[in-house]
């Protein structure tokens, strides 16, 4: 049975909270996560979907260094107010 | 900020010479905008402290991951006008053609949310628009949505497509650069925003060998215009041509400066070895009257050219000898080896790592085996010497007890010659 993408998104937003500040998350590691739960429930375009939900919504971004990690909103350490 | 309070010393200098100088373009500028003035005077310093100023960063528009380039400046202090002062990318128009009304849109935009200062176009083929705050930026992008202009690729996903003008207006067009740059940004739009990949991936345009867009050392993917049958010759015109110059000068810059020396002056009349043409465009240019690329066009489509960062500067190599790029299904046909590459480099590419890197890496015959293509000789730019050929079998181990072992392309069976008639030029 197919996970509904709005589930999808929370399940990844709990997991990047977590790996704030320890973990840079790609799309590819959230797939695979998804994908270890999930099994063939889900598919790649269902987590893209998901990853979509989460940075229209503003509960995620793209962060920049170190390759394309999906995090939660923070200030860039250069940026100045 | 009057031009007269400004002191520059090392910039004047920049003056100096017949040739344009973008210092005295920006003191125009600064003296209606402050801004400008302090973005020359932290340039003034940078210039003799010999450092730069600026930092960068990325900063996200709410539903996208790229578009802005964040500039922020160590001497905000100092300089408070030019404490953030963002560039905007935006999508440039197929071809770079603009209707008077478009350009008053992006320069009242400029004017109102930023420096008024522009770029067109940057290397990455992008509108630039510079001189942005945090605040002002988020109006501006506002404003350039509704006006159905939308941002343009960064960081680590597709980046915007640029093109060399084709069938627009160039006779030398061997298929729709303009259609096909609309229809790779219409269909992969969400690439372009959002940083999915290890590393950034471009497309660059070109209709015709002569290669107006400069892809085959500026991205990883050229589609480079070519055709398979004969070059179109009309010998009228090569008489008239011939009369006009003279043999010496046709022998001397046409024939004696063909590559694979393929063409020849008979008389009055050219004689073409088709069969050796490499399509270098050079005859057609100069007898561009009499000449023209065959009737059978398509594009080749390479992969793997960049410009250093990583590894030094690669120039793309051949991926398909021959693409038709005429129709609907021609077009799905490309896009289907685009995703399969997209797919192979991101689930096994290194962060940071450009597609021809990973070639280089992995080596042709698995990445072939990756994205489903068959070996074929033009691959090979020069035998023993193309970098992304690897003969693990003359090779001594990388470590100790490393089985030897043939890259997948030595494996195969080869192909029956036959197989191979009438599809190749």
């Amino acid at each position: 049975m197919a996970i509904p993408v709005e589930q999808l998104a929370d399940e990844m937003y709990e997991i990047v909270k977590e790996s704030a500040g320890v973990k840079k998350l790609k799309g590819g590691d959230l797939t695979k996560a998804m994908v270890a739960k999930y099994g063939d429930d889900v598919s790649r375009a269902d987590v893209k979907a998901a990853i979509r939900v989460l940075i229209d919504s503003g509960r995620c971004v793209y962060g920049y260094f170190g390759g394309s990690s999906i995090e939660l909103p923070h200030t860039e350490a250069a940026e100045n107010q | 900020m009057p031009d007269n309070e400004l002191k520059l010393p090392l910039l004047d200098q920049l003056e100096e010479g017949p040739w344009p100088s973008f210092v005295k373009d920006l003191k125009e500028q600064a003296a209606r905008r402050p801004q400008v003035g302090q973005l020359l005077e932290q340039l003034e310093q940078s210039y003799e402290n010999r450092w730069d100023y600026w930092r960068g960063t990325a900063i996200n528009v709410p539903g996208y991951g790229g578009g802005i380039i964040a500039r922020y400046s160590d001497l905000g202090e100092k300089f408070p006008q030019v404490a953030q002062f963002h560039t905007i990318r935006v999508i440039e128009s197929p071809g770079f053609v603009y209707s008077a009304d478009a350009l008053r849109q992006l320069c009242d935009i400029s004017e109102e949310y930023g420096a008024g200062i522009m770029q067109l176009h940057g290397m990455t083929g992008d509108i630039l628009l510079l001189g942005y705050d945090n605040e002002k930026m988020m109006d501006a992008c506002e404003a350039l949505m509704d006006n159905g202009w939308d941002l343009g690729g960064s960081g680590n996903g597709m980046r915007t497509i640029p093109c060399c003008i084709g069938p627009a207006r160039c006779e030398m067009a061997c298929y729709d650069t303009l259609m096909l740059t609309k229809y790779l940004t219409d269909k992969y739009i969400g690439y372009l925003h959002r940083p999915e990949f290890p590393y950034k991936f471009k497309f660059k345009l070109s209709g015709c060998g002569n290669d107006c867009a400069n892809s085959v050392s500026r991205s990883d993917m050229p589609v480079i215009g070519t055709w398979r049958d004969d070059i179109q010759v009309d010998q009228e015109a090569v008489t008239r041509f011939v009369k006009e110059m003279g043999q010496e000068w046709v022998i001397g810059n046409v024939t004696s400066r063909c590559p694979t020396r393929c063409i020849h002056l008979n008389g009055d009349q050219i004689e073409i070895d088709n069969r050796n043409c490499v399509r270098c465009m050079h005859c057609i240019n100069v007898m561009h009257l009499a000449l023209a690329p065959g009737k059978d066009r398509g594009a080749t489509l390479l992969i793997g050219g960049k410009r250093t960062v990583r590894s030094g500067d690669m120039v793309a190599s051949v991926l398909v000898p021959f693409q038709k790029l005429d129709s609907d299904g021609a077009y799905r046909a490309f896009s289907g080896i685009v995703e399969r590459i997209w797919d192979f480099w991101g689930e096994h590419g290194n962060e940071h790592e450009r597609v021809g890197e990973f070639i280089d890496r992995v080596g042709l015959g698995t990445f072939l085996d990756g994205v489903g293509l068959e070996p074929d000789p033009q691959m090979v730019a020069n035998p023993r010497s193309n970098p992304f050929i690897k003969f693990e079998e003359y090779a001594a181990p990388r470590l100790d007890g490393e089985p030897h072992k043939a890259a997948n392309v030595l494996n195969r069976e080869p192909d029956r010659e036959e197989d191979y008639e009438g599809e190749q030029p």
